[in-house]
Formats: C-alpha cells, structure tokens, sequence
C-alpha cells in the first residue's frame, strides 16, 4: 500500500498565486478593520448628556376613619395612594435656548416605575451656561427642582447631568 | 436565463473561472464558501480560547492586558489578537459572499429553504459576536461601541433604566461589566456553533472543512497578514472624554455610522424588515418542483446505494415492510427531496436494457422516470446524423442548460445511470456519448460531479462497465458562462468519433422501442 500524494504534489503553482492573491486578500481585509476612520464628533466639539432616573409623585388622600377601621390593624396605612405616578417635567436650557423640554412618562405596564432621561447634546468647545427645572408634582404651584451649571467645554470632553434624589439636586460629572 | 438572479450567476461563474487559474477548481475559494466559514470560525475560537488566558476583566486592567499581549507578547499573543480579528473578518466577508452566492445559485427555496433559513440568524450572531469581542479590548473604539450600541438599546425601552447611564461617567462603570461582556462574547459564539451545526443538518456529509491546500493557504495568509499588519488598539477608553474620531473595523461596525446618522426607529424597522425578507426569500416567489423520488419495493432490494449517494438526507433505510427475503428497503423523505435524480442514477435496478414488461426501477423520479429517459435518449440518439454522432447527457445548470440537437438535459447528470451510456453506444444511438456536467469546483446538486467521476472511474458503485470504450465518452465541466467552451469540446470530440471505427456489434434499437421513444417525446413536448 502507497502513501497517499501530498496535497502539495505538483500544485506549486496554485500554492504560489493562490497563496498570493490569499494574502492579498487578507491584508485588504486588515486595511478595512482599522480604516477609514469615522468622525463620530466633530472636531472641536465636546458632548453634554443629561441622564437620571426620577420618580414622578403618586396622587394620594388621607384615609377617613371609618375606612382605616374597616382595615385589618396590619393595613391601616394612613394614606391611599394610586399605583400609577405622575409624569416628570423637565426642561434644560443650554445658551439661554431651549435644548430640551418633555413630559417623561413613567415607566413600567402600569405607569408606576420611574420616569428614565437620557439625552445627548453635542456643543462647540467653550464656556456654556445650562439651566434645568424639574416639576416631579403636578400639584406642586411651581418646578420643584432647578439648577444652572457653568460648563467649560474642552474638546473631546464628555459632561454629565445627573439627579441625586436623596439631596434632591443635580450635580455634575 | 434572465434576470438580475442569473446575471449574477454569470457574474460568479465567470468570477469563480478566474480564480480557478490561480487556485485549481477544487481549491477555488468561490467554490469552498461553506468550508472557509467552518474553517474562519475554528481559528477565530481557537484564537480566542488562547487570548482569554491573557485577558483580565477590570476597568483599567483589560485594556492593560490587551496592550501587554499586543505589545510585550507580539510573537504568540500579539499574532493571535491579529488572527482573531482578521479571520473574523472574512468570515463576515465569505458569510455574505455565500449567501449572495447560493442566492444566485437558486440554491435557497424550495426544499431547500432550510439550510437558508437557518443560515439567517448566523448572520446576527456573527455580528454580535464580533461587536462583543469590539468592547472587551476597551479602548476609544470600545467606547465607541459601548455607548452608541447602550443609546441604541435604550430606545426600546425594555430596560429597567438606561443602559447608557453605565458609560455616563468613569465611577459609574464596574468591572463587572467585563465580566458580563466576557460571558456574552463566549456565550453567543456558541450560539453561533449551534446554528452553523443545524444550517447544515438538511444535507449529506457537509463540507465543513475546506480542502488541505486551501486551509493551508488561508492560514498561512492570515499569520502572513497579521505579522505585517498587526492589529492594534486605539487610545485607552476615558469616559471623561468622547471619541471623536474612531478606526472603524468597517465589516463587523459597518452599521454604526448609521446609526449615529438616522434615527433609532429606522434602525429598528430596517433591521426587523432585512431580517424578515432574508428569512421569506425562499417563498418569494417558491419554485415549483417535480415531485419527489419515489420508491418501487418489487425492484428495491435495500442495497443503499441511493441513501449513500442522496446529497440532501432525503433518503433513509428502514426495515422491509413488503414480506420480500430483504432485511431493509428504502425510504424517500419527500419534504427533503429535490429531485435531482441522483438516486435514480445509483440504484442497480437502473438498467436501461431491460425488456422484460415496462421499465422500472427501484427508486424513480415520477416528472421523469427512467422509462422516458430512455425513451428521450434514443430519440435523440435516432435523429443524429453523419460521422461522429455525439450524445450529450446534459446538466441543467451547467454549459448545457439550453436544448440543442443530439442533448438531453437532465437535473443532475450523475442522474444517469453508467448503464445508460452504455446503452446509448451498444445499441447504435451514438458514436459516443458526452456528459456535460455544471462547473468542477462546485456542482448545483453538490455531488453530481464527485458521483458521476467516481462511477466512470469504477471506483464507485454502479460502474461503468469495463467494456465501453473510455474514447467514446467525454465528460465536460463547464459552467453557465462556458458554453463556447462546451461546443468547442464537444466538436473536438466528434471530430475524434469520426476518426474511430464503427463500434462493434450494434444491435439496433428495434421498431418498439422506437415506437416508445416517439410517443414519450410526444409526452415530453406536450408537458412543456
């Protein structure tokens, strides 16, 4: 019994050009992974994002006595509450211009989970003035929470917005 | 043929004819589209599985090791880094070019639509694959990634809050994230793995290895590849900053230059509706197609030639039901059959030159039985004429494809049987008979060039016996675009019939017989 021929025996031909044309290829590929590069952010420009996580107020009344006495001990919660909340009222100026202004739904099927922002904004270098208000009480006369921030926008630079409800402000990363 | 389907068709034949100088046909890579991805996919695991050893999952720490194995370690790791993308890459390059290919082919629907079907989500997870693999290198181009793929997801709000929001600023990303994207880039490829397993599983013996010459020559291109071009990571990912402009890796990220340019909505639907119609191409329109093989148990004796030869797994040997001295016989899957007729061509009983009542055999095509072959071939085996009379048994999709005098087409050629050459020259029809067959590097019917070679060869049951003159038959491999090609061959070859000898003890075809073969060719006619 022979050896079978090597897969090699009398292809030096197709080894060689294919082998090329192979290579050829593969650094065409290697070329396309890595260029032409995209310009994802303008030259010169810096990016603001506004992103928190806010629950809007609940509609709720104080129970009447007799409707507290018809509870069991272990229910008696003072207040009734609907599971649906209120939407968010937010509004962001940046320059003096209005760059965003939204009622922000709450999430989840029955409107009771928080309502989520996330905007990008994509500005020039330079100095930037943005002013927020937030309205989280359709009862409340007035928006409940406001800020302004003074932002030095360098090249390149990414600034974020965000909400910390236990202090009930906005800060800045 | 007309239309966009078969320009393109022409356009890969002629494409794959070029190649096949410089590769050989049965290294041509346009004809191994199936095995380069196996092959792409091997390397990009193997590769991957060795770079894990290196890689650490942390916030600074894995952009650190992916620099360290880049860098300090370019000899092993570096080389595998190169070769993990770059073979990633053509894999995404081989994916579509198979896909457009087996689309033009007309390969995709019918009983075919399977292997089409299943084939669409490997598409998906190759990507997701290699956009999960793009945020583990975590430099400016993952920061890229991460966060336009997070603002992308967001849209859908499916999430309990905005996903984006991990990338808003550098305390806010958690090394566990890595964790995350390290479970996710193993545990979609393995998805992928299942996929390509079960995109194969409609058809016989897959090809899911390349031939050693071209493995060896992908390989070596890629390690070639990667030393001179190595691949390399972009700045370290800083989410105090945004990148502003990124090195796109343009097969795996292609889309995010879009998704940056329209909105989300557009992305969404167009993704939705591109995934939709590649998954109900094959009915739009289906094809219509003969009926499937059927099987004739009084000629069946389960030897399982035609289960050995059915190239779709549309046949099964299960046990005898017909009380007949035979442990099995067999069984045609009709929903797999495409009728090829490959199986007609293997079956023992698919003798030509038997008299004895009606001809059957033990598996037929009931849109052509081997009775009307025959009958087809001795009407245009009488109707030749002068010296060097040339049957052609023809491929219809090959050279072939259209009617000419002195040619039957057929689904496949290694639907004939060898006997019915033999019949065709014995019995004075032809001076010699020409099987033209699709193109060598990739046969429609996927073995009808390896079936019919083995057979002519004897290497391969049912034989072409020992006495037909090998001189007097001629086998062409030629595709759509080379028909000049095929007339030029066969004009030689019935140059070189005119120069033989009159073939010995003809028994003619007698009144009949021919009788027959007139009224199926009447039939044949009125059907089309």
């Amino acid at each position: 019994m022979t050896a079978p021929a090597p897969f090699w025996r009398g292809r030096v031909r197709h080894l060689a050009l294919g082998g090329t044309l192979t290579l050829a290829l593969t650094l065409a590929t290697a070329a396309l992974s890595a260029w032409p590069g995209w310009q994802s952010v303008a030259e010169g420009d810096g990016v603001l994002r506004l992103s928190f996580t806010h629950s809007g107020a609940r509609a709720c009344r104080d129970r009447t006595p007799e409707e507290l006495a018809a509870l069991p001990r272990n229910m008696r919660t003072a207040q009734l509450c609907e599971r649906a909340r209120s939407p968010v009222r937010v509004e962001l100026d940046i320059d003096g211009r209005s760059a965003f202004a939204a009622d922000v739904n709450p999430s989840g099927l029955a409107d009771s989970g928080p309502s989520r922002v996330y905007r990008r904004f994509e500005l020039p270098a330079g100095s930037h003035v943005v002013r927020l208000r937030m309205q989280d009480d359709p009862a409340a006369p007035d928006f409940t929470q406001t800020a302004a921030f003074a932002i030095d926008l360098a090249p390149g630079q990414s600034v974020a917005i965000d909400f910390d409800a236990t202090t009930g402000r906005f800060f800045l990363y | 043929m007309a239309g966009p389907r078969a320009a393109l068709r022409r356009g890969f034949d002629r494409a794959e004819r070029l190649l096949d100088r410089p590769f050989g046909p049965d290294w041509n890579p346009l004809g191994q589209l199936g095995p380069l991805g196996w092959f792409l996919f091997w390397i990009v695991a193997a590769t991957g599985i060795y770079l894990f050893i290196f890689f650490d999952t942390g916030v600074v720490d894995a952009y650190a090791s992916v620099e360290w194995l880049s860098r300090d370690h370019w000899w092993h790791a570096g080389l595998a880094r190169s070769l993990h993308r770059y073979a990633s890459d053509l894999m995404v390059l081989v994916m579509f070019t198979h896909l457009l290919r087996e689309w033009a082919m007309d390969r995709y629907r019918g009983r075919r639509w399977f292997s089409w079907v299943t084939g669409v989500p490997v598409i998906w997870f190759v990507y997701l694959s290699g956009i999960t693999g793009y945020w583990l290198v975590w430099d400016e181009l993952a920061q890229y990634v991460a966060v336009t793929t997070t603002e992308l997801l967001d849209t859908l709000g499916i999430f309990a809050e905005p996903i984006a929001r991990n990338f808003l600023a550098p305390p806010l990303l958690s090394g566990r994230f890595f964790t995350l994207m390290v479970f996710l880039h193993i545990a979609i490829p393995l998805l992928l793995l299942l996929m390509m397993w079960i995109h194969t599983q409609r058809i016989t013996s897959a090809r899911t290895n390349p031939p050693r010459g071209l493995a060896v020559l992908t390989l070596v291109a890629l390690v070639v590849g990667s030393l001179l071009v190595p691949a390399v990571s972009q700045g370290p990912a800083d989410l105090a900053t945004v990148p502003q402009r990124v090195g796109i890796d343009w097969f795996i990220l292609s889309l995010y230059p879009l998704i940056e340019s329209v909105p989300a909505g557009v992305i969404w639907w167009g993704v939705l509706a591109f995934t939709v119609l590649l998954f109900g191409i094959p009915w739009l329109p289906g094809r219509r197609e003969a009926g499937a093989a059927e099987v004739f148990l009084d000629y069946c004796n389960g030897c399982s030639r035609c289960v050995a030869d059915c190239p779709y797994n549309a046949i099964t040997l299960v046990p005898r039901s017909d009380g007949l001295s035979f442990s099995h016989e067999v069984e045609v899957n009709p929903a797999r059959c495409v009728a090829c007729g490959i199986c007609m061509g293997a079956c023992p009983s698919s003798s030509p030159f038997r008299r004895s009542g009606d001809l059957h055999t033990g598996i037929d095509l009931p849109g052509r039985p081997l009775a009307q072959l025959r009958a087809e071939v001795i009407a245009t085996g009488q109707a030749l004429s002068g010296p060097g009379r040339v049957l052609t048994l023809a491929c219809a999709h090959g050279a072939g494809a259209g009617e000419a005098p002195g040619r039957v087409v057929l689904p496949c050629v290694a639907m004939t049987p060898p006997s019915l050459i033999d019949f065709a020259i014995s019995r004075g029809l032809a001076d010699g008979v020409a099987v033209a067959g699709c193109a060598e590097r990739d046969c429609f019917n996927r073995f009808g060039h390896a079936w019919t070679t083995a057979r002519f060869a004897r290497e391969r049951d049912p034989y072409l016996r020992q006495r037909v003159p090998r001189e007097r038959v001629l086998t062409v491999w030629a595709g759509p675009s080379e028909p000049a090609r095929l007339r030029a061959e066969l004009d030689a070859f019935a140059a070189r019939l005119a120069e033989l000898p009159a073939f010995p003890n003809v028994r003619p075809i007698d009144e009949e017989e021919a009788a027959e073969a007139e009224a199926a060719a009447l039939r044949r006619v009125a059907a089309k």
